[in-house]
């Protein structure tokens, strides 16, 4: 199953770090980086290959934003609420979402296209309310660009 | 030694005393609800704070050490208010459900309300209703009414070190589960129950079927047998009044009588033949060349451990049954046979200190080799006592009644079965017999006491065998004697160990999760004395002189590990998942 799951690259760098304190994170990291999300059999993987209970790796996973649980769309929709990005209408873009493509925060369209992901500062207020399209950002994000933004991307 | 004043009064203190435990030397007790003495402290709370004279700081009781010269203040007006506060803000978040908890007139969160006068919600409420976690026969999850304490997460892992239960989310979120969100019955929990013992609040609790018994036992059809841990008469008197460790045995007997039991048989004589069992068995390990050493089978929780963490230890376990399944089992056959009564008419009751034990009566077809549940249910010590006032029995002047024969005869040594050590010591004064043919001048095997988390040492038989034994309670700590038996194993040696007891229970089953709430250390130690001196008064004071034993084995089984033993009294194991999905 380690051979499906994970890269031999990956399997290499989560045994180097095995036995060094402090290594969860960032084997997660790197897990989340190679496929995508922290799905359950990659945490049971993570859990065996470290020795480190599953209760604990959920615990990690749960508390910080980073990690996702879920698997994203093939275009994950990031959507700021931070303070500047809220107070110009953040909200606003998440329940466009939701007319649209019929997403919720976390959620992902029926399609397996898109996910949406509601984040804390992408750091560019300046250009609130921000949304990024899998790593583009677009900037001052009316109601009425979305769908041309979302076109880009079908 | 550190000299410091708390509340203006001095105190004396070893070094790495606690300022909450320098003011309990004080005679002052500074609240908490996430501190618990089994536990490292946690400072989730807030409730401990103090002040200290000269320093513009607020410390936490639980998580500062004494040091000297210290002036503790741990009550003013401001204290107090913060305090309030607190209370008000966690019952801001808590449903105020207090009727209709398991846990009222039991709950450390109601105590302190009550305490600190909180009579109003000042601030707006935000209660989630989670659903109930019900997937194990044991123990019930209820998050809704969690105040993040983390006393179950700390007992779960580092007491127990079954990491079944974890915190997930974070901030306001944040909520006690089972390991990846899993229903407990599908995670690795051992059914131990400890989370239960140690929630200061009504989160989590034992599946209540006093209900069921009351049922069951005013069907005239049924023929109620019931049976009485070792432990539960050393504690169940709490609930009314007696002090820890005082013995009630009597007084329970007559109770279940009241209740609508039958029969009262007593799971000491279960326990006195699992002694001949397990004693036999190891003898034979020992002189005949088996698998060595010898795991101590009676613990459920243990039981599940091993299966589930060391499957490949699985074949060093006795397979004695518990004493609660053997009593089960010969209730339906011996003693139904010799009664004339159509087991299918028994209902057989077990009274646990328990959780786990809730569980065990299902484990698998052999629970069942009487061809009928041995076990039909289990109630915890907790549920016992609640059902006994429902009936409006006034326990403290019940007369005393004696167990029913020749199914409820106990030896001193069964009646220790409850107590870390008591299995080995038990075991060792019946062994020493089947080895020598002579009984030990003196019962007490002190050697084997006390209440180190692993103690080990050697037995000498006089010079006719060694006993190196091992005794372990506390489910984390046996990880480290499980992991050099596995080692040894892997390099074709064994590890130097004849017997092995394991409870997973800190200090036996006298403090298991089934019982009366508020154990800590030296409640511990007070129902310890309890069994023993219950042992001391026995009559008999080993399983192989208990009469009914005897009779047992000349009117049914024949001798230990005959046939018909195997089959009612001995059992198999198999691997469990650690995670079943």
């Amino acid at each position: 199953m380690a051979q499906n799951l994970f890269s031999d690259e990956l399997l290499g760098f989560i045994n180097e770090w095995k036995d060094k304190p402090g290594n969860l994170i960032m084997v997660l990291h790197r897990v989340q980086g190679e496929v995508g999300y922290i799905s359950r059999e990659a945490a049971d993987e993570v859990s065996r290959l470290l020795d480190v209970p599953l209760s604990t790796i959920w615990g990690v996973v749960t508390f910080y934003h980073f990690f996702k649980l879920n698997k994203p769309g093939k275009y994950n929709i990031q959507v700021c609420l931070g303070t500047a990005c809220y107070l110009k209408g953040g909200d606003i873009i998440v329940d466009e979402l939701g007319k649209l493509k019929g997403l919720e925060v976390d959620g992902l369209t029926e399609d397996g296209k898109f996910s949406l992901e509601a984040v804390r500062c992408v750091g560019c207020c300046g250009l609130a309310p921000v949304m990024t399209i899998s790593g583009e950002v677009f900037g001052k994000v009316t109601k009425d660009q979305i769908p041309g933004i979302l076109d880009k991307f079908e | 030694m550190i000299h410091l004043t708390i509340q203006g009064i001095e105190v004396v203190v070893e070094e790495g005393t606690t300022v909450l435990e320098a003011a309990q030397k004080a005679g002052i007790r500074i609240p908490t609800l996430c501190y618990h003495p089994d536990l490292k402290p946690f400072g989730s709370c807030g409730l401990c704070i103090c002040k200290q004279e000269g320093s513009a700081k607020i410390i936490r009781a639980c998580a500062t050490p004494a040091a000297e010269g210290m002036r503790i203040i741990t009550h003013d007006n401001e204290l107090n208010e913060v305090r309030r506060t607190i209370l008000e803000l966690v019952m801001s978040t808590h449903p105020a459900s207090c009727l209709t908890c398991v846990r009222n007139n039991k709950c450390e969160l109601q105590k302190l309300c009550v305490e600190y006068g909180v009579r109003e919600q000042p601030f707006e409420t935000r209660i989630k209703t989670l659903p109930k976690d019900t997937s194990t026969k044991a123990i019930v999850l209820d998050p809704s009414k969690c105040i993040k304490c983390g006393r179950c997460v700390q007992v779960c892992q580092s007491l127990q070190g079954v990491y079944a239960l974890e915190f997930i989310g974070r901030g306001d979120a944040t909520q006690m589960c089972p390991a990846a969100n899993l229903p407990l019955g599908d995670s690795p929990c051992i059914k131990c129950g400890q989370c239960a013992a140690h929630c200061p609040v009504g989160a989590i609790y034992e599946v209540d079927e006093g209900n069921v018994f009351i049922k069951e036992a005013s069907d005239s059809e049924k023929v109620v047998a019931v049976q009485i841990a070792p432990a539960v008469r050393v504690a169940l008197g709490e609930e009314f009044g007696f002090k820890p460790g005082e013995l009630t045995t009597g007084k329970i007997y007559t109770a279940l009588r009241r209740l609508g039991a039958d029969y009262v048989f007593d799971t000491n004589f279960g326990a006195d033949m699992t002694v001949m069992e397990e004693a036999s068995e190891l003898v034979g390990r020992v002189t005949k060349g088996g698998v060595l050493p010898q795991l101590t089978s009676c613990c459920p929780g243990w039981i599940e451990y091993v299966t589930k963490y060391y499957p490949d230890l699985i074949e060093n376990l006795s397979s004695a049954k518990s004493p609660m399944m053997m009593q089960g089992a010969i209730t339906k056959t011996y003693w139904a046979e010799k009664m004339k009564i159509d087991p299918s008419k028994v209902y057989s009751v077990a009274i646990m200190p328990c959780t786990a034990k809730k569980v065990e009566i299902h484990r698998d077809e052999h629970m069942r080799s009487s061809g009928y549940d041995d076990v039909d249910l289990v109630l915890t010590t907790r549920e016992l006592a609640r059902i006994i006032k429902q009936f409006g029995i006034d326990f403290a002047s019940l007369p005393e009644s004696q167990a029913d024969s020749p199914i409820g005869e106990y030896s001193g040594a069964s009646t220790i079965f409850g107590v870390t050590g008591g299995v080995m010591e038990a075991a060792v004064r019946t062994a020493y017999n089947q080895i020598t043919g002579k009984d030990l001048s003196d019962p007490d095997i002190m050697t084997v006491r006390g209440n180190g988390s692993f103690r080990h040492g050697a037995l000498d038989i006089e010079g006719k065998a060694t006993v190196r034994f091992g005794v372990v309670h506390g489910m984390a700590n046996a990880k480290q004697v499980l992991d050099e038996i596995r080692e040894a194993k892997k390099k074709g040696t064994r590890a130097p160990y004849e017997f092995i007891e394991v409870m997973a229970c800190r200090g036996g089953c006298i403090a298991g999760g089934g019982q009366p709430l508020g154990t800590d250390d030296e409640v511990r130690s007070k129902r310890t004395s309890g069994s023993y001196t219950d042992d001391k008064k026995s009559a008999v004071r080993c399983s192989h002189q208990n009469p009914s034993v005897k009779k047992a084995y000349e009117e049914y089984f024949g001798q230990p590990l005959s046939e018909k033993s195997h089959h009612l009294l001995h059992t198999e194991y198999k691997q469990v998942p650690v995670y079943k999905n």
